[in-house]
Order: structure tokens, then C-alpha cells, then sequence
């Protein structure tokens, strides 16, 4: 997928060099991603052997549909999986997609399959089963790299466990001889660094204040409150359904049960629009999707969400507008040679710094940052850091998703955990420590949930 | 109002030699063909031209919300003829005024029907326009029962055939529509929100502009638009024409790429559809005075409406 710049690979002890998918596969190396790669409207047959089908005639191209359906066959009989050939991927569950995945490799002669994060779709009847499948290949001789942030799976199905940080090896152990503790302090690691310049707000009334917000299969039951002048961490591993909690309450996302306080009052919050009108900000996660509009101006993209508050009777009055514009560009220090420039020729730090200003520019005094620094240099995220201070300082309420465990510790004020779209821990900023946070993330048990009184507001 | 910059910058003006690219091609295409042909420049020709051009104008000036919200209206040319056979039914009816408000209405309607569809029912604008493309067709040949409408009053005659000083009246119509529309889209919320819809549509939704409402403004005014053509176009050919329009759709598409217009939206504007009419417009007549058959003239359109979009593309990837 990505070609290295330096490095060497080895294959069955022989130096390789993988320039391509392609050149993997013909070394008998397959990837499962995490989003699977399959082609819905095929059938499971014409997944496994997608570019390979076995032939009646090459010169017209005609597919031998009785081999093919028999091959495939075969290779589902020997993982013991009871798809039809001819269903259709779409129609499968996930499990089943991901096994068709795995049938395609085993296709495909592989001696190596790469697996990252497989179990993160699955249910634990699957996962069991998906377990007992890959157990099955290990005794077949099939090599197995599992990528997972579950440690009780790498201790359950690991015999090395190699731990990467910040795109650095830090250690490879014998997963038999290694506790879980032991593992989550490698997986940590460095020393907090003082590279957070945390303001000290005194916290004053309630800001913010989620009740029970529900959506099925997504968010169970999560309650939360931030104060004025305070920032609510939101840790928690990939997957944790953190953006989508933040994306419920600012009207993105639908819920099906819940309620939601502004200033103690509570508010109807149907869309994006009555989330601003109730002075609510979202600084998205993926900056260049929902963040940026590239082809725009800094000047527009700056005004965007307070664009009426300039226009008289629909015309926008550019002097007023360009004002501002200019006001905070500068006083957020966004590099750019003029406010006509488009924003997608600016560095990403300083693109954070136009949606952070656009927000700004509306009344919000409540915020919600979604991996605010994610992307942008080590001085813009300082930057970002001052920002955020002085927005407590002028009495807003910040909740920051973040899956930087430092930025979480050196920023926040109190910090909740959340995992598979609950909330499993809360912690003071004084009693937090990384490991604490992780093993909270990774194996913190879902707090069970009281019966659902009161309706959605 | 030609000028693309149609936001003032902050940097003092300089000049953007990127944006003179187009006025000059076409500066020189006046040149040639008025060196080949002197008609070219006689006030009759430049007279025709204009009045003939008005029609793609003002579809035009639509296509360019449509098409700049990451839209696109297919719809346009088949509303000329269901305007033009409202128009002169509703015209033998209730008079001159009544089938011109009724006719320019019923390209609102139709409109109104493609952002519903659009914005609140999801089907995309390609699909939900190419069904109006067909179906307004049909109500056109059902309304007249194919045949053409005559009689119209003689007063109608002159929206189509008439001047304005020096100026055919066709000709001012749409030089207004274009002015009026490049203020809209320069200078208002509604045409920002354009803009933004375009560039990117989830982020417009996250930063609080009302994409639903917006989107079904670009359909109605495109709509609205065409009905101003159809009954101008109505007016020039003296009868109501359930056959108006094949076609114009699709160079009402090209008169906004050609001039710069992203197709996938976000990029453009009145200014630049503006050159990209005067090309075409431009280009046929000139092929038309220099005797070049109207069979070569559709090979040399084509190549044009690809090769200016290269051109584009190829300006883009150096930057």
C-alpha cells in the first residue's frame, strides 16, 4: 500500500522487495483491513476470485462458473463456513464478510495473512469463531500478524506481541511471560512532557449537560456534564463511538433517546443549525471532510457559520465582513499572505486555525473539539492549546476528544473513558495517569445501565 | 461586470493575467472571423448573434447555480418547450402579461419539483433532472397535442423581435438576468451558501447553512430562469413549440465549463459562464459567416468544450 523509504523485508529468509499489493500476494502475503475490501454486489465465489477466475475460454473472457462455483466450494468447506457461493456479499453479516475475506487469502496460497483490527466489527460469538479459524490456520502453518488495541485478544491468541509506538518499535515479547500490565506500560511508555500550557479556570455553573443519549447499536446511555471554564476530556480507543457521541449532541446524527442541557435549560437539537442556535460548536474530527470548504477563502470559510450576522437583507456587507475576517485571522495568527487565499493551499495547522475561527465567530460558548490537533505541527497545536485556554478563561465549556493520552492528561480538567459507546470511567485530572486511562479503555467494564426515565427533550 | 473577481480582494488589485485568458481567446476569435468576413462586425450580425445567444444566456445563468451548488440541471432544455406551450395556451386566455407570468411560473414549478426531489428526497440531480428532462417534454407534447400554437397577439411579438435603442430586447433581457444573477451570487448570503454547498457539502451541513432549503432556491431559480427563455424564445418563433430546446441543455453545460466552471461544483460563476455563452455564441456564427458546414461546426464545438476544460485541468496541476 505504502512503499517504505528505507528498510529491508524478508520473506521465508530471502530479502524482498514489495512495491505493490501485487508483489505481496505473489509472496503469499494477504491483508485483512479493518474496512474489508470485498465488492458488495458480487457473489461470494466472484469475491474469493476476483481477477482470477478460472476460464472456459481467456481469449472471450468467458468465466467457467461450474469451477468456479466448485473451487470455492471447497475453500469454504475447509474453514468450515456454511455461505452459499452464490450469495451475495452485501447480504452477508460482517463475520461472514470478514471469513470471506479470510477464504479469498487462503485462495490466494497465503502463508502470511496480515490482520488488522478484525475483531473491531464483530460480536463475541464471532469473534470466537473467528478465533477458532485462525487457530485452525496457525496449525496449518499459516503465519498470522494480528494488529489489535484489545490486549485480551493478542493475550489469547498471541505467541510474540511486538509493540509499536509513534511509528517506533519499542519491544517484542513472549506473550505467555508478559502481563497485561506489563504490556500497557510499554505500550505508553514516554514521560508527560511539559508541552501543555494548562490554564487554571476555576469551573463556575453548568455548561453542558447530556442525559441518557441513546442511539441503538451506537451510543448506550451516555451521561455527561461540563462546566463553564472547564475541559472534559474524552479518551478512549478507536472505535469508542467518541465522535459520534459529539456529533449526536451538535445535531449531525440522529438519537433515539436523550437529553441535552444548555446552561441547565433543556433544548431541542435536530440538526447542526439548532445546535448553533443554542450556541454549540463542533471542531470536527476530519478537518478536510467536514471542516474545511478547500476551494472557499480563509475570509469565507471564517464567516461561514455568522455569515447573516454581516449581511443586511441578504447582501453581505464585505467591509464588515472582511474586518472580521481579518481580526481573527490575525489574532489566531493563521499564516496566509492574504484572506482571498484559498484555504486549501494553507498548511493543515493553519486550516485547524480557520475552522477553530469560523466557531469562534459564532456565539458559541460551548465547544466541542474532536482531535483538535490531529495532523498539525508540534507549534500549531501549542497554539491550539492557547486557544482553548483562553476560551475557558472567557467562561466557555470545552469538551476534547482526543486519542492522544498526553493531550488528554495535559490539557483536561477531569476526563471520561469511554468504550463501545459507553462511558466505563471518570478521573480528576490530579488522579489520572496514562495507564490508568488505557487499562480503563481497554478492558474497563460498561457501567450497567439504569432504567431510561424521561423523555428525549 | 465582466470582471470574474466579483469579491473585491484585500491585496491591492493587481492584475490576474490567469483570468484574461478567456477574453482574450475570444477577442480573438472576433478578430479572425471579422477579418475573414467583415459582416461579422455589421450591427445586424452582432444584433443577431446577441438575440439568437439570449436563449442559452439565461438557461445558462441557471445551470451555473446548479452546476457551482455540485448540481447539475438537465432539465432546462425540455422546460423551454413546456414553457412555450403554457405560455401561448394560458396567453390566448388571459392575454399578453397573464401567459408571460404564467409561462415564466410554470418553469418555477418544475424547478420547484427538481430541488424537492433533489434536496429532500435525495435522488441525485443528474437523475432527478434527466426524469424532468423527459417528463416536462412530455407535458409540453401532451398540452398541444404536438402541434405548434398560433394567434398570438401581436403585442407578444415585441419581446422577441423588438429593440431597446440600439439593443434587441432579448439581448438587454438577458444582460440584465446575468447582472442581476452575478450581484446574487457575489454579493449574498444565498450565494455564498452556493458556493459552500459546492465545495463541500458536509461541511457547509456541520457549519449550520440550511443545505435543504438553499438547494431547492438553485432548482427553483434555474427553473425560473428557463421560463424567462422559454417565453422569450416563444416570442421569437411566434408560436407556442412543444419541440423548443433539444439539446440546449446540454450547451448551457458547456457554456459554463468552457468559461471555467468546476462540473463538480464549488468553482465558477456569472462572469466566467458568461464568456463561455459568448464563445459559443461567437463560434457559430463566426463558422456560419466563413461558410464552415453546421455538420463540421458540431466537430469543432466539441473540441472545444474538451479542449477548454484540459486547458483548465492542465493550469490547475501546475499551480
Amino acid at each position: 500500500m505504502y512503499a517504505p523509504d528505507a528498510g529491508e523485508i524478508h520473506v521465508d529468509g530471502r530479502k524482498v522487495r514489495i512495491r505493490h499489493p501485487h508483489d505481496a500476494q505473489a509472496l503469499g502475503i494477504s491483508t485483512i483491513h479493518q474496512e474489508l475490501n470485498l465488492a458488495p454486489d458480487l457473489s461470494v465465489a466472484e469475491n474469493i476470485f476476483l481477477g482470477r477466475e478460472p476460464m472456459l475460454s481467456r481469449a472471450l473472457g468467458v468465466v467457467d462458473r461450474r469451477a468456479l462455483m466448485q473451487r470455492t466450494r471447497q475453500i469454504l468447506a475447509s474453514l468450515d463456513l456454511q455461505v452459499p457461493p452464490d450469495a451475495k456479499v452485501k447480504d452477508l453479516g460482517v463475520a461472514e464478510q470478514q471469513m470471506v475475506e479470510i477464504a479469498k487469502a487462503l485462495s490466494l496460497e497465503s502463508r502470511l495473512i496480515v490482520m488488522d483490527e478484525p475483531t473491531s466489527a464483530l460480536t463475541s460469538r464471532e469473534i470466537d469463531r473467528l478465533f477458532a479459524t485462525i487457530r485452525e490456520l496457525k496449525r496449518r502453518g499459516v503465519a498470522i500478524v494480528y494488529i489489535s488495541h484489545r490486549l485480551d485478544e493478542v493475550k489469547a491468541l498471541g505467541d510474540r506481541a511486538t509493540i509499536l509506538r509513534d511509528g517506533g518499535l519499542v519491544s517484542t515479547v513472549e506473550v505467555a511471560e508478559t502481563p497485561i500490565d506489563e504490556l500497557i506500560r510499554l505500550m505508553v511508555g514516554r514521560d508527560l512532557k511539559d508541552k501543555f500550557p494548562k490554564a487554571n479556570v476555576e469551573p463556575g455553573e453548568e455548561g453542558l449537560r447530556v442525559e441518557h443519549l441513546t442511539r441503538t447499536g451506537v451510543l448506550h446511555d451516555v451521561s455527561f456534564h461540563v462546566r463553564r471554564g472547564e475541559i472534559l476530556g474524552l479518551a478512549g480507543l478507536v472505535g469508542a463511538k467518541r465522535t459520534e457521541t459529539a456529533r449526536a449532541i451538535f445535531g449531525a446524527d440522529p438519537l433515539d433517546w436523550g437529553r441535552i442541557l444548555v446552561h441547565g435549560t433543556p433544548v431541542t437539537i435536530g440538526s447542526p443549525r439548532d445546535a448553533i442556535r443554542h450556541r454549540i460548536a463542533l471542531i470536527p474530527e476530519d478537518r478536510k471532510r467536514q471542516g474545511i470548504l478547500a476551494s472557499m477563502s480563509v475570509r469565507e470559510n471564517i464567516t461561514l457559520s455568522s455569515l447573516p450576522r454581516f449581511a443586511r437583507a441578504g447582501v453581505v456587507d464585505f467591509g464588515r465582513e472582511r474586518a472580521h475576517a481579518r481580526e481573527y485571522a490575525t489574532s489566531l495568527r493563521v499564516a496566509t499572505p492574504d484572506l482571498e487565499r484559498q484555504v486549501v493551499y494553507l498548511s493543515g495547522g493553519n486550516q485547524q486555525k480557520v475552522v477553530i475561527a469560523k466557531w469562534l465567530s459564532t456565539d458559541a460558548d460551548v465547544f466541542l473539539f474532536d482531535e483538535p490537533t490531529r495532523g498539525i505541527d508540534v507549534g500549531a497545536k501549542v497554539e491550539v492549546y492557547q486557544l482553548m485556554n483562553d476560551l475557558v478563561r472567557r467562561g466557555a465549556a470545552i469538551v476534547m476528544i482526543s486519542s492522544e493520552l498526553p493531550e488528554i492528561l495535559g490539557m483536561s480538567d477531569r476526563i471520561l473513558v469511554m468504550r463501545d459507546g459507553r462511558i466505563v470511567g471518570e478521573f480528576d485530572r490530579r488522579d489520572a495517569t496514562e495507564e490508568r486511562i488505557l487499562e480503563c479503555a481497554l478492558r474497563g467494564a460498561p457501567v450497567p445501565s439504569p432504567d431510561l426515565h424521561g423523555a428525549r427533550a | 461586470m465582466i470582471t470574474a473577481a466579483g469579491v473585491p480582494s484585500t491585496s491591492p488589485r493587481r492584475i490576474r493575467w490567469g483570468q484574461l485568458g478567456m477574453p482574450a481567446v475570444i477577442v480573438l476569435m472576433m478578430v479572425a472571423f471579422g477579418s475573414e468576413n467583415p459582416n461579422f462586425w455589421s450591427a445586424t450580425n452582432i444584433a443577431n448573434v446577441s438575440r439568437q445567444a439570449s436563449t442559452l444566456a439565461l438557461i445558462s445563468i441557471g445551470q451555473t447555480f446548479a452546476i457551482l451548488s455540485a448540481g447539475i440541471d438537465l432539465s432546462v432544455g425540455s422546460l423551454l418547450a413546456l414553457v412555450s406551450v403554457v405560455c401561448a395556451q394560458e396567453m390566448l386566455r388571459f392575454g399578453v402579461v397573464g401567459g408571460m407570468v404564467a409561462g415564466v411560473l410554470a418553469g418555477g414549478l418544475a424547478g420547484l419539483v427538481n430541488g424537492v426531489l433533489i434536496a429532500k428526497a435525495r435522488v441525485p440531480a443528474f437523475i432527478a433532472t434527466l426524469g424532468m428532462l423527459v417528463a416536462a417534454r412530455g407535458v409540453a407534447l401532451t398540452l398541444s397535442g404536438g402541434l405548434p400554437i398560433g394567434g398570438l397577439p401581436r403585442a407578444f411579438l415585441v419581446v422577441g423581435a423588438g429593440y431597446w435603442g440600439p439593443f434587441p430586447i432579448p439581448t438587454v433581457i438577458a444582460a440584465v438576468a446575468f447582472a442581476g444573477a452575478h450581484l446574487v451570487l457575489s454579493r449574498t448570503v444565498f450565494g455564498r451558501y452556493v458556493y459552500a454547498m459546492g465545495s463541500n457539502e458536509e461541511a457547509a451541513v456541520l457549519s449550520g447553512i440550511n443545505v435543504v432549503k438553499h438547494k431547492i432556491l438553485v432548482y427553483v431559480a434555474s427553473g425560473l430562469f428557463a421560463g424567462v427563455a422559454g417565453v422569450v424564445l416563444t416570442s421569437r418563433v411566434v408560436s407556442g413549440q412543444p419541440t423548443l430546446g433539444e439539446t440546449q441543455e446540454l450547451y448551457s453545460i458547456a457554456a459554463v465549463v468552457i468559461g471555467g466552471g468546476k462540473i463538480t461544483g464549488g468553482v465558477g460563476g456569472m462572469g466566467k459562464t458568461l464568456m463561455g455563452v459568448l464563445v459559443l455564441a461567437i463560434l457559430s456564427n463566426g463558422l456560419n459567416l466563413i461558410q464552415v458546414s453546421s455538420y463540421v461546426q458540431n466537430i469543432v464545438i466539441g473540441a472545444i468544450i474538451v479542449g477548454a476544460v484540459y486547458i483548465d485541468l492542465a493550469r490547475e496541476r501546475r499551480r
